[in-house]
Protein backbone atom coordinates (compact mmCIF):
# COMPACT_ATOMS: atom_id res chain seq x y z
CA UNK A 1 0.00 0.00 0.00
CA UNK A 2 1.35 3.18 0.91
CA UNK A 3 4.52 2.24 2.41
CA UNK A 4 5.43 0.43 -1.16
CA UNK A 5 6.73 3.90 -2.30
CA UNK A 6 10.34 3.58 -3.22
CA UNK A 7 11.10 6.91 -5.88
CA UNK A 8 14.70 7.04 -5.49
CA UNK A 9 14.70 5.57 -2.16
CA UNK A 10 18.20 5.03 -0.39
CA UNK A 11 19.28 1.27 -1.23
CA UNK A 12 22.61 0.53 1.17
CA UNK A 13 25.15 -1.46 -1.11
CA UNK A 14 28.53 -2.24 -1.02
CA UNK A 15 29.82 0.10 -3.86
CA UNK A 16 32.13 2.67 -5.55
CA UNK A 17 29.23 4.56 -6.36
CA UNK A 18 27.93 4.74 -2.66
CA UNK A 19 31.09 5.70 -0.97
CA UNK A 20 31.76 8.81 -3.19
CA UNK A 21 31.90 11.44 -1.32
CA UNK A 22 27.58 13.26 -1.18
CA UNK A 23 29.08 16.75 -2.07
CA UNK A 24 30.93 15.91 -5.60
CA UNK A 25 27.68 13.52 -6.49
CA UNK A 26 25.40 16.44 -6.16
CA UNK A 27 27.91 18.47 -7.91
CA UNK A 28 28.25 15.50 -10.80
CA UNK A 29 24.50 15.36 -10.58
CA UNK A 30 24.74 19.25 -11.15
CA UNK A 31 26.88 19.27 -14.17
CA UNK A 32 25.33 16.56 -15.80
CA UNK A 33 22.03 17.98 -15.78
CA UNK A 34 23.78 20.87 -17.30
CA UNK A 35 25.19 19.00 -19.96
CA UNK A 36 22.25 17.33 -21.08
CA UNK A 37 20.46 20.38 -21.66
CA UNK A 38 23.12 21.21 -23.93
CA UNK A 39 22.50 17.80 -25.74
CA UNK A 40 20.35 18.05 -29.21
CA UNK A 41 20.66 14.72 -31.03
CA UNK A 42 19.70 11.22 -30.37
CA UNK A 43 23.29 9.76 -30.39
CA UNK A 44 24.26 12.54 -27.72
CA UNK A 45 20.95 10.62 -25.32
CA UNK A 46 22.77 7.49 -26.57
CA UNK A 47 25.99 7.76 -25.09
CA UNK A 48 24.24 9.53 -21.86
CA UNK A 49 22.56 6.08 -21.61
CA UNK A 50 25.59 4.00 -22.08
CA UNK A 51 27.22 6.38 -19.49
CA UNK A 52 24.46 5.85 -17.26
CA UNK A 53 24.21 2.07 -17.43
CA UNK A 54 27.90 2.07 -16.25
CA UNK A 55 27.24 3.73 -13.35
CA UNK A 56 24.11 1.38 -12.85
CA UNK A 57 25.73 -1.59 -13.07
CA UNK A 58 28.86 0.48 -11.12
CA UNK A 59 26.33 0.88 -8.24
CA UNK A 60 25.54 -3.38 -7.69
CA UNK A 61 21.57 -2.11 -7.22
CA UNK A 62 20.02 -4.54 -9.99
CA UNK A 63 18.68 -1.90 -12.63
CA UNK A 64 15.07 -3.69 -12.69
CA UNK A 65 14.93 -2.17 -9.34
CA UNK A 66 15.44 1.10 -10.97
CA UNK A 67 13.60 1.46 -13.85
CA UNK A 68 10.42 -0.20 -11.29
CA UNK A 69 10.84 3.29 -9.08
CA UNK A 70 10.13 5.03 -11.99
CA UNK A 71 6.73 3.99 -12.25
CA UNK A 72 5.27 6.87 -10.73
CA UNK A 73 6.65 9.46 -13.40
CA UNK A 74 5.45 7.28 -16.12
CA UNK A 75 2.01 9.41 -16.34
CA UNK A 76 4.21 12.38 -17.12
CA UNK A 77 6.42 10.55 -19.66
CA UNK A 78 3.17 9.40 -21.69
CA UNK A 79 1.41 13.23 -20.99
CA UNK A 80 4.45 14.91 -22.77
CA UNK A 81 4.95 12.71 -25.44
CA UNK A 82 1.03 12.97 -26.40
CA UNK A 83 1.33 16.69 -25.94
CA UNK A 84 4.19 17.36 -28.18
CA UNK A 85 2.91 14.84 -30.63
CA UNK A 86 -0.85 16.46 -31.13
CA UNK A 87 0.03 19.80 -30.21
CA UNK A 88 3.92 21.00 -31.97
CA UNK A 89 3.61 21.65 -35.99
CA UNK A 90 5.55 21.57 -38.61
CA UNK A 91 7.65 19.21 -41.02
CA UNK A 92 5.38 16.77 -42.71
CA UNK A 93 1.69 15.76 -42.08
CA UNK A 94 1.61 12.41 -40.70
CA UNK A 95 -1.82 11.54 -40.23
CA UNK A 96 -4.80 13.95 -40.60
CA UNK A 97 -8.83 13.70 -39.07
CA UNK A 98 -10.81 16.65 -39.26
CA UNK A 99 -8.62 19.43 -37.20
CA UNK A 100 -6.19 16.84 -35.27
CA UNK A 101 -3.16 16.22 -37.23
CA UNK A 102 -0.12 14.57 -35.93
CA UNK A 103 3.49 15.94 -38.03
CA UNK A 104 6.73 14.92 -38.20
CA UNK A 105 8.14 17.50 -36.00
CA UNK A 106 5.67 17.00 -33.16
CA UNK A 107 7.06 13.34 -33.22
CA UNK A 108 10.60 13.79 -33.40
CA UNK A 109 10.38 16.59 -30.44
CA UNK A 110 7.85 14.15 -28.48
CA UNK A 111 10.48 11.52 -28.27
CA UNK A 112 13.21 13.87 -27.74
CA UNK A 113 11.67 15.85 -24.69
CA UNK A 114 10.81 12.07 -23.05
CA UNK A 115 14.37 10.72 -23.81
CA UNK A 116 15.51 13.92 -21.88
CA UNK A 117 12.82 13.69 -19.22
CA UNK A 118 13.59 10.03 -18.67
CA UNK A 119 17.35 10.22 -18.18
CA UNK A 120 17.02 13.34 -16.37
CA UNK A 121 14.98 11.30 -13.89
CA UNK A 122 16.88 8.33 -14.24
CA UNK A 123 19.78 10.03 -13.58
CA UNK A 124 18.99 11.93 -10.49
CA UNK A 125 17.07 9.01 -9.00
CA UNK A 126 20.33 7.89 -8.90
CA UNK A 127 21.48 10.44 -6.85
CA UNK A 128 19.13 9.24 -4.34
CA UNK A 129 19.17 5.68 -4.35
CA UNK A 130 22.94 5.69 -3.82
CA UNK A 131 23.39 8.65 -1.15
CA UNK A 132 21.41 7.99 2.22
CA UNK A 133 19.48 10.98 2.75
CA UNK A 134 22.03 11.75 5.89
CA UNK A 135 24.69 12.44 3.75
CA UNK A 136 22.79 13.71 1.12
CA UNK A 137 21.50 16.86 3.38
CA UNK A 138 25.39 16.80 4.66
CA UNK A 139 26.17 17.60 1.20
CA UNK A 140 24.02 20.31 0.70
CA UNK A 141 24.52 21.87 3.77
CA UNK A 142 28.72 22.28 2.78
CA UNK A 143 27.46 23.49 -0.46
CA UNK A 144 25.17 25.98 0.59
CA UNK A 145 28.09 26.78 3.20
CA UNK A 146 29.76 29.48 0.99
CA UNK A 147 26.13 31.40 0.79
CA UNK A 148 25.86 31.66 4.55
CA UNK A 149 27.65 34.96 4.02
CA UNK A 150 24.65 36.44 1.99
CA UNK A 151 22.17 35.57 4.70
CA UNK A 152 21.26 31.60 2.87
CA UNK A 153 20.36 29.72 6.88
CA UNK A 154 22.23 26.76 5.30
CA UNK A 155 22.46 24.10 8.42
CA UNK A 156 18.83 25.62 9.07
CA UNK A 157 18.01 24.24 5.46
CA UNK A 158 19.60 21.04 6.35
CA UNK A 159 18.20 20.16 9.83
CA UNK A 160 14.60 20.89 8.33
CA UNK A 161 15.78 18.39 5.14
CA UNK A 162 17.06 15.65 7.59
CA UNK A 163 14.01 16.00 9.88
CA UNK A 164 11.59 15.81 6.94
CA UNK A 165 12.92 12.99 5.58
CA UNK A 166 12.95 11.01 8.79
CA UNK A 167 9.57 11.82 9.39
CA UNK A 168 8.60 10.47 5.94
CA UNK A 169 8.10 6.73 7.19
CA UNK A 170 6.62 7.71 10.09
CA UNK A 171 4.03 9.97 8.71
CA UNK A 172 2.99 6.65 6.06
CA UNK A 173 2.64 4.55 8.66
CA UNK A 174 0.56 6.49 10.81
CA UNK A 175 -1.40 7.19 7.36
CA UNK A 176 -1.92 3.42 7.00
CA UNK A 177 -2.81 3.08 10.59
CA UNK A 178 -5.70 5.84 10.50
CA UNK A 179 -6.45 4.74 7.10
CA UNK A 180 -7.60 1.20 8.70
CA UNK A 181 -9.30 2.64 11.84
CA UNK A 182 -11.59 4.43 9.11
CA UNK A 183 -12.23 1.70 7.37
CA UNK A 184 -13.17 -0.07 10.03
CA UNK A 185 -15.96 2.51 10.47
CA UNK A 186 -17.07 1.71 6.96
CA UNK A 187 -15.08 4.69 4.75
CA UNK A 188 -14.29 3.29 1.69
CA UNK A 189 -10.75 4.99 0.19
CA UNK A 190 -11.35 2.85 -2.91
CA UNK A 191 -14.27 3.63 -4.97
CA UNK A 192 -16.29 6.44 -6.36
CA UNK A 193 -15.15 9.19 -8.79
CA UNK A 194 -12.41 11.53 -8.43
CA UNK A 195 -14.46 14.06 -6.22
CA UNK A 196 -16.30 11.19 -3.80
CA UNK A 197 -12.42 10.08 -2.99
CA UNK A 198 -11.03 13.63 -2.91
CA UNK A 199 -13.94 13.86 -0.25
CA UNK A 200 -13.26 10.74 0.83
CA UNK A 201 -9.71 11.44 1.97
CA UNK A 202 -10.91 14.17 4.66
CA UNK A 203 -11.26 11.40 7.22
CA UNK A 204 -7.77 10.14 6.54
CA UNK A 205 -5.45 14.22 6.17
CA UNK A 206 -7.45 15.79 9.41
CA UNK A 207 -5.97 13.19 11.75
CA UNK A 208 -2.93 12.90 9.60
CA UNK A 209 -2.37 16.32 9.86
CA UNK A 210 -3.12 16.99 13.72
CA UNK A 211 -0.51 13.98 15.02
CA UNK A 212 2.05 15.86 12.34
CA UNK A 213 1.67 18.90 14.27
CA UNK A 214 1.77 17.10 17.88
CA UNK A 215 5.10 15.39 16.31
CA UNK A 216 6.13 18.82 15.55
CA UNK A 217 5.68 19.97 18.87
CA UNK A 218 7.14 17.29 20.97
CA UNK A 219 10.48 17.45 18.76
CA UNK A 220 10.72 21.07 19.35
CA UNK A 221 10.71 20.42 22.52
CA UNK A 222 12.95 17.53 22.43
CA UNK A 223 15.44 19.44 20.86
CA UNK A 224 14.89 22.44 22.92
CA UNK A 225 15.37 20.23 25.77
CA UNK A 226 18.77 18.93 24.67
CA UNK A 227 19.82 22.48 23.78
CA UNK A 228 19.78 23.06 20.41
CA UNK A 229 20.35 25.90 18.99
CA UNK A 230 20.88 26.26 15.39
CA UNK A 231 23.86 25.25 13.29
CA UNK A 232 26.08 27.74 14.48
CA UNK A 233 29.61 26.17 15.69
CA UNK A 234 27.68 22.76 15.39
CA UNK A 235 30.24 19.99 14.97
CA UNK A 236 28.95 16.73 13.44
CA UNK A 237 29.31 12.79 14.77
CA UNK A 238 30.45 11.66 10.45
CA UNK A 239 32.63 14.47 8.81
CA UNK A 240 32.31 14.32 5.07
CA UNK A 241 35.72 13.89 3.63
CA UNK A 242 37.14 13.84 0.34
CA UNK A 243 39.31 10.90 -1.25
CA UNK A 244 41.15 10.00 -4.43
CA UNK A 245 38.65 8.59 -6.45
CA UNK A 246 36.19 11.46 -5.75
CA UNK A 247 38.15 13.71 -7.79
CA UNK A 248 38.73 10.98 -10.59
CA UNK A 249 35.37 10.53 -10.57
CA UNK A 250 34.82 14.38 -11.01
CA UNK A 251 37.30 14.49 -13.55
CA UNK A 252 35.60 11.45 -15.82
CA UNK A 253 32.36 13.46 -15.50
CA UNK A 254 33.53 16.78 -16.88
CA UNK A 255 35.31 14.86 -19.88
CA UNK A 256 32.23 13.27 -20.33
CA UNK A 257 30.22 16.52 -19.82
CA UNK A 258 32.55 18.61 -22.50
CA UNK A 259 32.52 15.20 -25.20
CA UNK A 260 28.66 15.17 -24.71
CA UNK A 261 28.10 18.76 -25.30
CA UNK A 262 30.27 18.54 -28.91
CA UNK A 263 27.66 15.70 -30.27
CA UNK B 1 -19.94 -19.96 15.00
CA UNK B 2 -19.08 -16.35 14.79
CA UNK B 3 -15.43 -15.99 14.16
CA UNK B 4 -13.62 -18.80 12.93
CA UNK B 5 -10.03 -18.99 11.83
CA UNK B 6 -8.61 -21.57 10.23
CA UNK B 7 -5.13 -22.38 9.48
CA UNK B 8 -3.93 -19.18 9.17
CA UNK B 9 -0.64 -17.55 8.23
CA UNK B 10 0.74 -13.63 7.87
CA UNK B 11 3.66 -12.76 6.57
CA UNK B 12 3.84 -8.81 6.05
CA UNK B 13 4.88 -8.04 2.87
CA UNK B 14 7.73 -5.49 3.26
CA UNK B 15 11.51 -5.76 3.76
CA UNK B 16 12.00 -8.02 7.34
CA UNK B 17 9.20 -10.21 5.85
CA UNK B 18 7.78 -11.14 9.33
CA UNK B 19 5.44 -13.81 10.18
CA UNK B 20 2.87 -12.42 12.73
CA UNK B 21 0.90 -15.64 12.94
CA UNK B 22 1.56 -19.01 12.39
CA UNK B 23 -0.77 -21.77 11.43
CA UNK B 24 -3.65 -20.17 14.10
CA UNK B 25 -7.09 -21.80 14.36
CA UNK B 26 -9.44 -20.47 16.49
CA UNK B 27 -13.01 -20.09 17.33
CA UNK B 28 -15.34 -17.53 18.73
CA UNK B 29 -18.79 -18.24 19.89
CA UNK B 30 -21.55 -15.96 20.28
CA UNK B 31 -21.28 -14.25 23.72
CA UNK B 32 -17.74 -14.78 24.85
CA UNK B 33 -15.59 -12.16 26.15
CA UNK B 34 -12.49 -12.71 25.11
CA UNK B 35 -9.14 -11.71 26.49
CA UNK B 36 -5.99 -11.64 24.62
CA UNK B 37 -2.97 -11.20 25.70
CA UNK B 38 0.82 -11.37 24.96
CA UNK B 39 3.74 -9.37 24.98
CA UNK B 40 4.76 -6.85 22.22
CA UNK B 41 5.20 -8.30 18.32
CA UNK B 42 3.06 -11.53 19.81
CA UNK B 43 0.16 -11.01 17.02
CA UNK B 44 -2.16 -9.86 19.18
CA UNK B 45 -3.21 -6.66 17.01
CA UNK B 46 -2.71 -8.76 13.58
CA UNK B 47 -5.04 -11.51 14.97
CA UNK B 48 -7.78 -8.91 15.30
CA UNK B 49 -7.63 -7.37 12.38
CA UNK B 50 -8.28 -10.39 10.55
CA UNK B 51 -11.44 -10.47 11.91
CA UNK B 52 -13.18 -7.51 9.66
CA UNK B 53 -10.64 -8.15 7.11
CA UNK B 54 -8.31 -5.21 7.15
CA UNK B 55 -5.59 -8.26 7.12
CA UNK B 56 -5.84 -10.65 4.35
CA UNK B 57 -4.57 -13.42 5.55
CA UNK B 58 -1.01 -14.93 3.42
CA UNK B 59 -2.77 -18.25 3.81
CA UNK B 60 -5.74 -19.76 5.47
CA UNK B 61 -9.52 -18.74 6.22
CA UNK B 62 -11.52 -16.46 8.23
CA UNK B 63 -15.17 -17.19 8.56
CA UNK B 64 -17.72 -14.23 10.21
CA UNK B 65 -21.10 -15.39 10.47
CA UNK B 66 -20.16 -18.33 8.25
CA UNK B 67 -19.06 -16.34 5.13
CA UNK B 68 -15.65 -16.52 4.07
CA UNK B 69 -13.91 -13.16 4.32
CA UNK B 70 -10.66 -14.17 3.04
CA UNK B 71 -12.41 -14.80 -0.30
CA UNK B 72 -12.24 -11.95 -3.04
CA UNK B 73 -15.92 -11.40 -3.31
CA UNK B 74 -17.01 -11.08 -0.27
CA UNK B 75 -18.21 -7.28 0.68
CA UNK B 76 -16.12 -6.37 3.39
CA UNK B 77 -17.70 -3.04 4.20
CA UNK B 78 -20.81 -5.90 4.91
CA UNK B 79 -18.42 -7.32 7.32
CA UNK B 80 -16.74 -4.05 8.92
CA UNK B 81 -20.47 -3.49 9.58
CA UNK B 82 -20.31 -6.56 11.95
CA UNK B 83 -17.24 -6.28 13.78
CA UNK B 84 -16.75 -3.17 14.95
CA UNK B 85 -12.50 -2.45 15.95
CA UNK B 86 -11.19 0.26 18.35
CA UNK B 87 -7.61 1.03 17.60
CA UNK B 88 -4.98 1.94 20.11
CA UNK B 89 -5.25 5.28 20.71
CA UNK B 90 -8.36 5.74 19.04
CA UNK B 91 -8.70 9.14 19.88
CA UNK B 92 -6.19 9.48 17.08
CA UNK B 93 -8.82 9.43 14.25
CA UNK B 94 -11.29 11.48 15.33
CA UNK B 95 -11.60 14.28 12.80
CA UNK B 96 -14.69 16.36 12.39
CA UNK B 97 -16.08 19.49 13.86
CA UNK B 98 -18.38 18.43 16.53
CA UNK B 99 -18.50 14.76 18.45
CA UNK B 100 -22.06 14.45 16.49
CA UNK B 101 -20.61 14.42 13.16
CA UNK B 102 -17.42 12.25 14.18
CA UNK B 103 -19.90 9.88 16.02
CA UNK B 104 -22.20 10.21 12.73
CA UNK B 105 -19.35 9.03 10.50
CA UNK B 106 -20.02 5.40 10.78
CA UNK B 107 -23.47 5.33 10.71
CA UNK B 108 -23.61 7.77 7.88
CA UNK B 109 -21.19 5.28 5.79
CA UNK B 110 -24.04 2.85 6.30
CA UNK B 111 -26.54 4.86 4.64
CA UNK B 112 -29.08 5.19 7.51
CA UNK B 113 -31.36 8.06 7.27
CA UNK B 114 -31.03 11.06 9.39
CA UNK B 115 -33.45 9.84 12.17
CA UNK B 116 -32.23 6.58 12.63
CA UNK B 117 -28.04 8.48 12.76
CA UNK B 118 -29.67 10.84 15.54
CA UNK B 119 -31.03 8.04 17.56
CA UNK B 120 -28.21 6.00 17.61
CA UNK B 121 -25.61 8.89 18.22
CA UNK B 122 -27.62 9.70 21.00
CA UNK B 123 -27.96 6.27 22.44
CA UNK B 124 -24.14 5.36 22.10
CA UNK B 125 -23.41 9.08 23.82
CA UNK B 126 -25.24 7.71 26.94
CA UNK B 127 -23.50 4.43 26.51
CA UNK B 128 -20.06 6.24 26.84
CA UNK B 129 -21.43 8.49 29.42
CA UNK B 130 -20.97 11.48 27.82
CA UNK B 131 -24.36 14.02 27.86
CA UNK B 132 -25.87 14.45 24.51
CA UNK B 133 -26.82 17.94 24.61
CA UNK B 134 -23.71 19.12 26.54
CA UNK B 135 -21.27 17.67 23.93
CA UNK B 136 -22.62 17.30 20.69
CA UNK B 137 -22.12 20.46 19.03
CA UNK B 138 -18.61 21.08 20.75
CA UNK B 139 -15.45 20.34 18.78
CA UNK B 140 -13.83 16.76 19.45
CA UNK B 141 -10.15 18.27 19.93
CA UNK B 142 -11.05 20.74 22.17
CA UNK B 143 -12.06 17.72 24.70
CA UNK B 144 -9.68 15.85 27.57
CA UNK B 145 -7.76 13.07 26.35
CA UNK B 146 -10.37 10.47 28.50
CA UNK B 147 -13.69 12.04 27.09
CA UNK B 148 -11.93 12.08 23.26
CA UNK B 149 -11.35 8.52 23.22
CA UNK B 150 -14.64 7.99 24.60
CA UNK B 151 -15.96 10.05 21.28
CA UNK B 152 -13.46 7.65 19.43
CA UNK B 153 -15.37 4.36 21.58
CA UNK B 154 -18.93 6.00 20.60
CA UNK B 155 -18.37 6.27 17.02
CA UNK B 156 -17.54 2.71 16.89
CA UNK B 157 -20.42 1.73 18.98
CA UNK B 158 -22.71 3.27 16.45
CA UNK B 159 -22.29 0.74 13.76
CA UNK B 160 -23.93 -1.57 16.09
CA UNK B 161 -21.74 -4.56 15.65
CA UNK B 162 -22.03 -7.63 16.80
CA UNK B 163 -18.50 -7.83 17.87
CA UNK B 164 -16.97 -5.09 19.40
CA UNK B 165 -12.77 -5.58 19.31
CA UNK B 166 -11.04 -3.61 21.01
CA UNK B 167 -6.99 -2.98 21.28
CA UNK B 168 -5.78 -1.72 24.51
CA UNK B 169 -8.18 0.69 24.97
CA UNK B 170 -7.14 1.74 28.51
CA UNK B 171 -3.49 2.34 27.55
CA UNK B 172 -2.97 5.97 28.54
CA UNK B 173 -6.06 6.63 30.86
CA UNK B 174 -6.21 7.13 34.09
CA UNK B 175 -7.72 5.23 37.32
CA UNK B 176 -10.83 6.70 37.01
CA UNK B 177 -10.93 6.22 33.54
CA UNK B 178 -9.95 3.00 33.30
CA UNK B 179 -13.23 2.09 35.69
CA UNK B 180 -15.25 3.96 33.54
CA UNK B 181 -13.92 1.41 30.57
CA UNK B 182 -14.89 -1.65 32.71
CA UNK B 183 -18.12 -0.47 33.31
CA UNK B 184 -18.46 0.52 29.59
CA UNK B 185 -17.69 -3.01 28.74
CA UNK B 186 -18.98 -4.93 31.71
CA UNK B 187 -22.24 -3.52 30.42
CA UNK B 188 -21.65 -4.02 27.13
CA UNK B 189 -21.60 -7.41 27.74
CA UNK B 190 -23.66 -8.23 30.46
CA UNK B 191 -26.53 -6.25 29.32
CA UNK B 192 -26.09 -5.84 25.67
CA UNK B 193 -25.25 -9.36 25.09
CA UNK B 194 -22.40 -8.32 22.93
CA UNK B 195 -19.43 -10.21 21.93
CA UNK B 196 -16.46 -8.41 23.42
CA UNK B 197 -12.78 -9.09 22.18
CA UNK B 198 -10.31 -7.29 24.04
CA UNK B 199 -6.35 -6.80 23.93
CA UNK B 200 -4.74 -5.83 27.07
CA UNK B 201 -1.19 -5.90 29.13
CA UNK B 202 -3.41 -5.59 32.10
CA UNK B 203 -3.71 -8.85 33.58
CA UNK B 204 -6.53 -7.67 35.94
CA UNK B 205 -8.35 -6.30 33.37
CA UNK B 206 -8.41 -9.44 31.48
CA UNK B 207 -8.69 -11.80 34.33
CA UNK B 208 -11.91 -9.40 35.76
CA UNK B 209 -14.19 -8.89 33.04
CA UNK B 210 -13.00 -11.71 29.87
CA UNK B 211 -14.69 -15.37 29.76
CA UNK B 212 -11.81 -16.70 28.24
CA UNK B 213 -8.27 -15.71 27.81
CA UNK B 214 -6.46 -16.61 24.92
CA UNK B 215 -2.45 -15.90 25.43
CA UNK B 216 -0.24 -15.49 22.06
CA UNK B 217 3.43 -16.10 21.67
CA UNK B 218 5.47 -15.15 18.56
CA UNK B 219 2.29 -15.49 16.00
CA UNK B 220 0.90 -18.45 18.26
CA UNK B 221 -1.72 -19.40 20.73
CA UNK B 222 -0.16 -20.80 23.21
CA UNK B 223 -2.46 -20.99 25.82
CA UNK B 224 -6.47 -20.69 25.72
CA UNK B 225 -9.06 -21.46 28.24
CA UNK B 226 -11.10 -19.96 31.11
CA UNK B 227 -8.89 -17.19 32.90
CA UNK B 228 -9.16 -20.15 36.09
CA UNK B 229 -7.21 -22.53 33.45
CA UNK B 230 -5.01 -19.87 31.98
CA UNK B 231 -4.08 -17.96 34.90
CA UNK B 232 -3.15 -21.38 37.27
CA UNK B 233 -0.22 -21.79 34.59
CA UNK B 234 2.17 -19.55 36.39
CA UNK B 235 5.30 -20.78 35.62
CA UNK B 236 4.32 -20.88 31.82
CA UNK B 237 2.99 -17.41 32.02
CA UNK B 238 6.38 -16.42 33.79
CA UNK B 239 8.27 -18.13 31.16
CA UNK B 240 5.91 -16.37 28.25
CA UNK B 241 7.13 -13.02 30.47
CA UNK B 242 3.85 -12.15 31.20
CA UNK B 243 2.51 -11.34 34.55
CA UNK B 244 -0.33 -12.96 36.68
CA UNK B 245 -3.13 -10.61 37.77
CA UNK B 246 -1.81 -9.12 41.15
CA UNK B 247 -4.57 -10.38 42.88
CA UNK B 248 -3.56 -13.97 42.08
CA UNK B 249 0.13 -13.16 42.53
CA UNK B 250 0.06 -12.69 45.58
CA UNK B 251 -2.40 -15.79 46.62
CA UNK B 252 0.41 -17.17 44.79
CA UNK B 253 3.17 -15.86 47.23
CA UNK B 254 0.96 -16.72 50.29
CA UNK B 255 0.77 -20.18 49.15
CA UNK B 256 4.12 -20.83 48.39
CA UNK B 257 5.04 -19.54 52.41
CA UNK B 258 2.98 -22.01 53.76
CA UNK B 259 -0.93 -20.19 54.00
CA UNK B 260 -2.88 -23.04 52.19
CA UNK B 261 -5.31 -20.41 50.28
CA UNK B 262 -7.08 -21.01 46.68
CA UNK B 263 -4.78 -19.24 43.85
CA UNK B 264 -7.69 -18.67 41.36
CA UNK B 265 -9.07 -15.54 42.42
CA UNK B 266 -8.74 -12.62 40.78
CA UNK B 267 -10.98 -9.92 42.58
CA UNK B 268 -9.68 -7.55 45.62
CA UNK B 269 -12.86 -8.49 47.76
CA UNK B 270 -12.70 -12.55 47.26
CA UNK B 271 -9.24 -12.53 47.88
CA UNK B 272 -9.41 -10.49 51.41
CA UNK B 273 -12.30 -12.95 52.35
CA UNK B 274 -9.79 -16.36 51.30
CA UNK B 275 -6.88 -15.14 53.29
CA UNK B 276 -9.25 -14.36 56.52
CA UNK B 277 -10.84 -17.48 56.37
CA UNK B 278 -7.72 -19.09 56.56
CA UNK B 279 -6.43 -16.88 58.59
CA UNK B 280 -9.52 -17.42 61.23
CA UNK B 281 -9.25 -20.94 60.17
CA UNK B 282 -5.52 -21.63 61.33
CA UNK B 283 -6.84 -19.83 64.65
CA UNK B 284 -8.89 -22.51 65.83
CA UNK B 285 -6.35 -25.69 64.79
Amino acid sequence: MLTDITIGQYMARDSIIHALDARIKIIITAILIIALFTIDTFSGFGFFSIFILIVIFLSKISFLKVIKGLKPILFLIILTLFIHIFLTKGGDILWSWRFISIESEGVYTGFFMVSRIFILILFTSLLTLTTSPLQLTDGIEYILTPLKRFGVPASELSMMMTIALRFIPTLLEEAEKIMKAQQARGADFESGNLIQRAKSLVPLLVPLFISAFRRADDLALAMESRCYRGGEGRTRLHELEYRYYDFIALIIVIIMAVTVSFF
Amino acid sequence: MLIEVDNVTHIYNDENNVTALKKINLEIDNGEFIGIVGHTGSGKSTLVQLFNGLIIPSSGAVKVNGKNITDEKTNLKETRRHVGLVFQYPEHQLFEETVYKDIAFGPKNLGLSEEEIETRVNEVMGLVNLDYEEFKDRSPFNLSGGQQRRVAIAGVLALKPDVLVLDEPSAGLDPQGRKRLADLLRYLYHELEMTLILISHRMEEIAELSSRVIVMHNGEIVLDGSPKEVFAREQKLHQLALDLPQITEIMHRLKDRGLKVETDLFSLEKASEEILNRLRGCEKC
